[in-house]
């Protein structure tokens, strides 16, 4: 036990974080102080869990710990045909539905090598982006609480509100969709569908700008993320993220322009990166950001294949369905860049049954929360809840 | 004084109330419609909240019970009255009950000195900003003591930094508040009320007569949202951070307790901003010419009306900003309250004094 007063010259420490800097002088013997956090914590998004290890208030090393909503996913696709695996990729990401069914059905498509109608892609498309802007909506109004501002996040659900009005009046459904089918659709768009996705990106335009000024360019907001948890590109890179994520740390990467599927190419939009002018590449702004300008990259992509989609009349969306799918023997691996970053399935067919041999996915969330350990060292408790928040988990997909 | 007749008489005549030797009316009945203003005051300042911060959010509020969800509050006491009362065997039994009741107690008090109207206050006290100042104060013993008593690193989080926080911005608030005594010339929470009232009506209260009473003005204002763990200081109950902060482990009443201690001190450091700089229960309407309309929103009944109102007006600009604004960090709350409101109510104060010299 030291005595009081007498610090020794190790006792004073300083820990950089950006432009903040945090000094912390110790006088008196102090320990280290275990606080379990979550996995029913407010901002952990879910049941992960962090094991801070902590000085004060400031972390010394968090370690995620996951599992907690494990359902065997890729077990159970080696017991359901094709068709039946499309239900429970809805369960991965719960709020980007559309997205994943996308993603594992283009796969099964590569693997089936057939074709799909125009008129299908287009559709998957708008469903898509509308879906990628609800999920970033959910981001940033959870983000926006997880600073302590309320309202943003419930502007964000109101908006979220009239997407998932538009997708439940096409699928049945709010959240779990089960809309895209390999080689198809459940069903056609109804037919007021184009004017109301319109009235919809016409309501919306608007609200994008006031969520961007009450909150993106609040001194508060700015002065709490900026510089908090910077994540190098060639770092980001090794860890292997991708999305918003990747692009946060000023790489210019997205699958829909980098490997294109589905109609991706006809259409122009930006890839989004953020501005240095204000943000530090890599910190949490950034990421935030890329997510903000993404919504207006959607609305962009959506409002053009509004235009291209063409109309044909007692359309079947089921009309290119294979009766039984029992794709050749081998092997695939396809991926779509979902809100969170790259979700990849790899499957595995032995030629003979309708269910495939292995089937694995690729999960963004849970690599991209992989570096947590790497990102948490050294941040005070409200930077490491600001770090948590920017990484934008979905704990289905973490632990499928 | 041309109030002092009228001075304190309500006051004055229930405290006289005597039962043989026991002095009823100074202990009780003064007590009573003390109490009763300031659980109205709550139990509709947490329904303000409510309804305000849903206007602000695009929804309704509180629908359902009463008309447009009036008795709402009143519905959820009473909910939490029947509530199970948890005391975890961990916990310390005596910290974790005593902190509840000192914080409920500390915000009450101040009640006293709060004047509602020429004619009533609980104690018309020479020392009454001091003591408003320091009975708010005991809810950082209350604080700590329900921190600790807890035993949850989420609720000693919560504690130790409401402690600091609260300790760091008494010091520019009560400098703040020091500028206002020096212009009054008084810390009779009365007094300044009648300093400040006069025929021009809010021409008279301090933030319009004096050049520097803006100043501190805004000074005390920041510093009463940090005092009162207000966002965007809400730090130590950050729910995001520490669950619930201080009062994680609470259930029940106490954590009622917690909540209407909470907007107590609210309507406190509002009824302290609108008496010091704003002239408490004084009119602002003026005489024009004949048309005396400053005489006729004077009295016992407007001043109340109008000191209420005065509290209600800083409650709603308490609310507004929390439902705008993101949370601080503890050390950028600590760099404002050090850095930046410290020095200035110090330059504050040096500007009043010399104002108050050469004026």
């Amino acid at each position: 036990m030291q005595e009081l007063g007498k610090a020794d010259l190790n006792s004073t420490r300083i820990i950089p974080q950006g432009d903040n800097r945090v000094v912390i002088e110790k006088d008196l013997d102090t320990e280290y102080m275990v606080l379990s956090m979550g996995p029913q914590h407010p901002s952990t998004h879910g049941v992960l869990r962090l094991e801070c290890i902590t000085d004060g208030e400031v972390v010394v090393e968090a370690e995620p710990y996951l599992g907690y909503l494990h359902r065997c996913f890729e077990k159970y696709c080696e017991k359901v045909d094709y068709p039946g695996i499309v239900p429970y990729t809805d369960r991965m990401d719960y709020l980007a539905g559309i997205n994943n069914e996308m993603a594992f059905c283009i796969t099964v498509e590569k693997l089936l090598d057939i074709e799909i109608p125009r008129r299908v892609e287009f559709i998957r498309v708008i469903t898509a982006e509308l879906n990628r802007i609800a999920s970033h909506l959910v981001a940033i109004g959870t983000y926006g609480i997880d600073l302590g501002a309320f309202t943003p996040f419930l502007f964000c659900f109101r908006d979220r509100e009239h997407i998932l009005n538009l997708l439940e009046w096409i699928s049945g459904a709010r959240m779990l969709y089960n809309y895209v089918w390999i080689g198809g659709l459940s069903y056609d768009v109804p037919a007021d569908f184009k004017k109301r996705v319109d009235e919809f990106v016409t309501y919306f335009k608007p609200k994008v700008v006031e969520l961007y000024q009450l909150l993106t360019t609040n001194e508060i907001f700015v002065k709490r993320t900026k510089g908090i948890g910077i994540m190098p590109a060639d770092v980001a890179i090794n860890y292997g993220w991708s999305g918003p994520m990747l692009r946060g740390s000023g790489v210019d990467w997205d699958l829909r322009r980098n490997d294109p599927y589905s109609v991706y190419p006809e259409l122009d939009f930006k890839v989004a990166l953020p501005d240095p002018k204000f943000c530090e590449i890599g910190d949490s702004l950034a990421r935030h950001l890329v997510r903000a300008i993404e919504i207006d990259e959607s609305l962009k992509i959506i409002e053009q294949c509004l235009d291209k989609m063409p109309e044909v009349d007692g359309f079947d969306p089921r009309a290119a369905i294979p009766k039984k799918i029992r794709p050749k023997a081998g092997e695939v691996y396809g991926r779509a860049e979902n809100p969170r970053g790259e979700l990849g399935f790899y499957i595995q067919s032995d030629g003979k049954s309708t269910k495939p041999l292995r089937c694995k996915a690729r999960s963004s969330c849970f690599v991209n929360l992989s570096a947590m350990k790497d990102l948490s060292k050294g941040q005070l408790i409200p930077d490491l809840v600001a770090i948590i928040g920017s990484i934008d988990i979905v704990l289905g997909e973490v632990d499928r | 004084m041309s109030h002092a007749s009228s001075l304190n008489s309500w006051s004055d005549a229930l405290s006289g109330f005597n039962l043989g030797w026991f002095p009823l009316g100074l202990v009780i009945v003064a007590a009573i419609p003390l109490v009763f203003i300031a659980l109205y005051a709550l139990t509709y300042g947490v329904y303000g909240e409510r309804k305000i911060s849903a206007f602000m959010q695009d929804r309704l509020g509180p629908m359902e019970v009463g008309p447009w969800g009036l008795l709402q509050t009143l519905a959820d006491i009473l909910k939490l009255l029947q509530k199970e009362d948890i005391v975890p065997n961990a916990a310390d039994k005596f910290l974790f009950v005593i902190g509840p009741l000192v914080m409920f107690v500390g915000s009450f008090l101040a009640f006293v000195v709060l004047p509602f109207g020429p004619a009533f206050i609980g104690a018309d006290l020479n020392v009454g900003l001091f003591y408003a100042v320091g009975i708010v104060a005991l809810e950082v013993v209350g604080i700590l003591a329900s921190g600790w008593g807890s035993n949850n690193k989420w609720a000693l989080y919560g504690a130790v930094r409401s402690v600091a926080q609260i300790v760091s911005y008494e010091i520019p608030a009560s400098i703040a508040l020091l500028c206002g005594a020096m212009m009054a010339g008084t810390l009779s929470m009365q007094q300044f009320c009648v300093a400040q009232s006069g025929p021009l009506g809010l021409l008279h209260w301090y933030l319009f007569s004096n050049p520097i009473a803006w100043l501190p003005f805004i000074i005390y204002f920041i510093s009463s949202l940090a005092e009162t763990n207000r966002a965007p200081f809400d730090i130590p109950e950050a729910e995001s951070e520490l669950v619930a902060g201080f009062f994680t482990e609470y259930t029940g009443m106490k954590f009622a307790m917690f909540f209407l201690a909470e907007y107590g001190s609210m309507f406190m450091v509002s009824g302290i901003i609108s008496i010091v700089f704003l002239g408490g229960w004084a009119s602002p309407l003026p005489n024009i010419g004949s048309l005396a309309l400053n005489d006729m929103t004077s009295g016992p009944a407007w001043g109340a009306f109008w000191i209420i109102m005065k509290g209600f007006f800083f409650i709603f600009v308490q609310m507004w900003l929390r439902w705008t604004l993101p949370r601080l960090r503890v050390d950028q709350l600590m760099y404002l309250c050090w850095k930046v409101l410290t020095p200035f109510a110090f330059i504050a104060f040096v500007l009043t004094a010399v104002w108050e010299i050469y004026k």
